[in-house]
């Protein structure tokens, strides 16, 4: 079966938390007893109705304050397609956790509440979908049972959204639906309130969409992530290179050459974990390879076909979300993370600020704080093997480290 | 054009067996926490798969209670002796002898709790700085917001509110002397998807999993076996039943449910079609609303 990874964002406010309690509830991901704990725990706090974000909201300090703070992750399948949704907080001061969430995302869901229309945290929200590459976007114009099932309602909300998202330009479709997921309007069944809209419901869109994932197959690239020697008996002279295809096709015979080093040589077998022999590896999969000749390879090193090489430099730009309280230092240093590579960076310069509440630049700014966004120039001790993040996600992201508290201070898309 | 795409197994099995391998590369001294259990058992078989043809490069580590199931045992010695792999134990009883813990008292008493210390010691004592573990993120809600590398400070605990982001296929393994992670390969499987995957993959399971008769009793909503361990109440009556475990922990604590499900399509129907989660069985969540956040915080699995 076919799987889609999506993102949510908002908060309880926009009815994201009944949204996706609606989905897992109509696909009868909810069971009993967790419907049963959730009754019994919105009586306890007093709540005039069942409160469906109990349900995500499933830490102790986000079921007291009433909020998602961090991403939540939640399953569920129809007999077309299984989903991992992406729960992520809508606030700004949670936009790191955005982030997280929108990394690994296929599509998103952009929730509107009908009453408000296009504001500021649309943008944002869109904004961030946009930068992380997810190409698919879903506008969920919700409450629509507040706006007396309009139609103009709806096609101002979506003629607005439309105006800002000329600007995106990594969004290859943009779905806009009119729901009320608290009354399960276009949720999973097209509703009959609004006969104006020609479009499928969420659910049908969200089984059919052809997103074809966002992986690249053209630029074979396979970061080595761990070398196999069983030194046994039986298996005397195998040198196997474990890893993840990150890009592009890799088939037995096919010539590679090794990064940093250079050296060239032929593929000589692809296994699946576990042995089976293949014929050509793609993303996601994780292969062990053989090589024909032996050579000195690491973890860390990179196999590229040799007509085809990823951009190697110590210079790299890139947009960085910041996610630690104590803010990026201009020349301050830290531990870049790369496909499986590891390396130690300065940060030279801070070239500009999006004021994520405008997505104005702003220029000549002392530092980042936690959950700003903006690019910088990095020099890394050693080169790093990397595609455009707009080419290749894995080749094209990193994630910064504090040598000091070991916390992960930033997220990276390398221009 | 050929068709570039993998069936959702393949995909959350080359995840898991990417998070696997990076557990190998990130760690000095990893080890998989294996209870018998069916995910510790498809996440051995993952390790098993991800390293071949070598062994798998950790030991697997049980904490027994002392209160398990025979079946349980038999199946582990077996299962470790198939994969050529290193077995550690940690024992409840030899921390409750010592005097590390205190036993809970009364028909309630569950040795689930005290799990949590022989763990924490076995790891410090074995200088482990990770631990694999089958946790999915569907099992309950604390565990939705689980990380698949989950730091744990210098007392075990972990701090749900100031969690590293993970973002792509980056992982941050890094710690300071004393703490240690918590590993979860198996974080986007889903208990369908588990099935699902031991049927593929033909995996063999302890027989608790399968309808077998047993004499049990009604305590809490669900069947809970008669043994030795698990005094019963005055009011409590010991029936003869067809019965089978959805998820195996302690016997103190692991409820079994009426099926006649038999053989792997029988379960898999069975799940489909069920309207109570696999921890609906389980009492040690049932203590309190957050009891598993609580117990992740003290250091639990």
């Amino acid at each position: 079966m076919d799987l889609l990874r999506f993102a949510t964002a908002g908060s309880v406010d926009d009815g994201k938390s009944t949204l996706i309690g609606r989905l897992l509830y109509d696909s009868k991901s909810i069971f009993e007893d967790q419907l049963l704990a959730m009754e019994e725990s919105s009586r306890r706090r007093g709540d005039a109705v069942v409160n469906l974000a109990l349900l995500t909201d499933g830490l102790r300090a986000e079921r007291e304050q009433g909020i998602t703070i961090d991403v939540a992750y939640r399953y569920f399948a129809t007999p077309r397609r299984k989903f991992i949704i992406a729960d992520t907080p809508g606030h700004i001061q949670y936009t790191r956790n955005m982030v997280t969430g929108a990394s690994t995302a296929d599509l998103a869901i952009i929730l509107i509440d009908a009453r408000k229309g296009v504001i500021e945290q649309t943008k944002r929200h869109a904004f961030v979908s946009n930068l992380l590459r997810i190409r698919h976007l879903v506008l969920a114009v919700n409450k629509m049972d507040l706006v007396d099932y309009s139609e103009q309602v709806f096609q101002d909300i979506v003629g607005s959204f439309y105006e800002f998202a000329s600007r995106l330009d990594n969004v290859a479709d943009i779905t806009p639906i009119p729901v009320s997921a608290l009354n399960g309007d276009n949720i999973v069944e097209k509703s009959d309130k609004m006969p104006w809209f020609k479009g499928a419901s969420l659910l049908y869109h969200l089984e059919t969409v052809y997103t074809g994932g966002t992986a690249n197959h053209v630029d074979a690239r396979f970061p080595v992530q761990w070398i196999i020697r069983p030194l046994s008996q039986e298996h005397h002279d195998f040198r196997g290179y474990a890893g993840r295809v990150a890009g592009g096709v890799f088939k037995p015979g096919d010539a590679v050459t090794v990064m940093p080093s250079g050296f060239s040589t032929r593929i000589k077998k692809i296994h699946l974990p576990g042995g089976k022999e293949l014929d050509e590896a793609f993303p996601p999969q994780s292969v062990v390879m053989t090589l024909e000749d032996e050579i000195d390879i690491s973890r860390g090193d990179m196999l590229v076909k040799a007509n085809n090489p990823p951009e190697a430099s110590q210079d790299v730009e890139a947009m960085v979300c910041w996610f630690s309280q104590k803010p990026m230092q201009i020349r301050g240093k830290y531990i870049v993370r790369h496909t499986t590579k590891e390396t130690k960076a300065i940060v030279q310069e801070l070239r500009y600020q999006v004021d994520i509440e405008t997505l104005h630049k702003k220029e000549n700014c002392a530092a980042l704080e936690m959950n700003d966004i903006g690019r910088i120039s990095l020099r890394t001790a050693s080169p790093l093997f990397y595609d455009s993040y707009r080419r290749n996600r894995l080749t094209g992201s990193f994630i910064l480290v504090d040598p000091g508290t070991h916390e992960t201070v930033a997220a990276g898309m390398i221009v | 054009m050929p068709i570039y795409s993998l069936d959702h197994l393949d995909q959350i099995e080359a995840e898991a067996i990417f998070i696997l391998r990076e557990t190998a590369a990130q760690f000095q001294n990893p080890a998989l926490l294996f209870s018998g259990g069916k995910d510790s058992i498809v996440m051995a078989h993952l390790a098993a798969k991800a390293f071949w043809p070598a062994k798998i490069p950790f030991p697997l580590l049980h904490v027994d209670t002392g209160h398990n199931f025979s079946e349980t045992l038999d199946y582990r010695d077996a299962f470790v002796a198939k994969l050529g792999a290193r077995l550690v134990v940690g024992s409840v009883q030899a921390s409750i002898d010592t005097g590390r813990v205190k036993e809970e008292k009364g028909p309630f008493a569950s040795r689930n709790s005290l799990q949590t210390v022989t763990l924490l010691d076995t790891i410090e004592e074995q200088k482990f700085d990770a631990c694999l573990g089958g946790g999915r993120r569907d099992e309950e809600k604390a565990r939705a917001k689980e990380r698949f590398f989950s730091h744990r400070d210098e007392f075990g605990q972990w701090n749900p509110k100031n969690q590293r982001p993970e973002l792509w296929n980056l992982f941050n393994g890094k710690y300071h002397p004393g703490e240690h992670f918590r590993v979860f390969p198996l974080s986007n499987f889903t208990e369908m998807d588990v099935w699902m995957y031991i049927q593929r993959e033909d995996i063999e399971l302890p027989s608790l999993y399968f309808a077998h008769e047993r004499e049990v009793f009604f305590r809490g909503g669900s069947y809970l076996a008669v043994s030795a361990c698990v005094p019963m109440l005055e009011t409590e009556k010991a029936e003869k039943k067809v019965v089978r475990f959805r998820t195996i922990g302690d016997i103190t604590c692991t409820g079994a449910i009426e099926s006649t499900a038999s053989n792997l399509d029988e379960v898999i129907a069975e799940v489909a079609a069920a309207r109570q989660t696999e921890r609906g069985t389980r009492a040690d969540d049932k203590r309190s609303e957050t009891a598993m956040e609580d117990r992740k915080r003290e250091g639990y699995f």
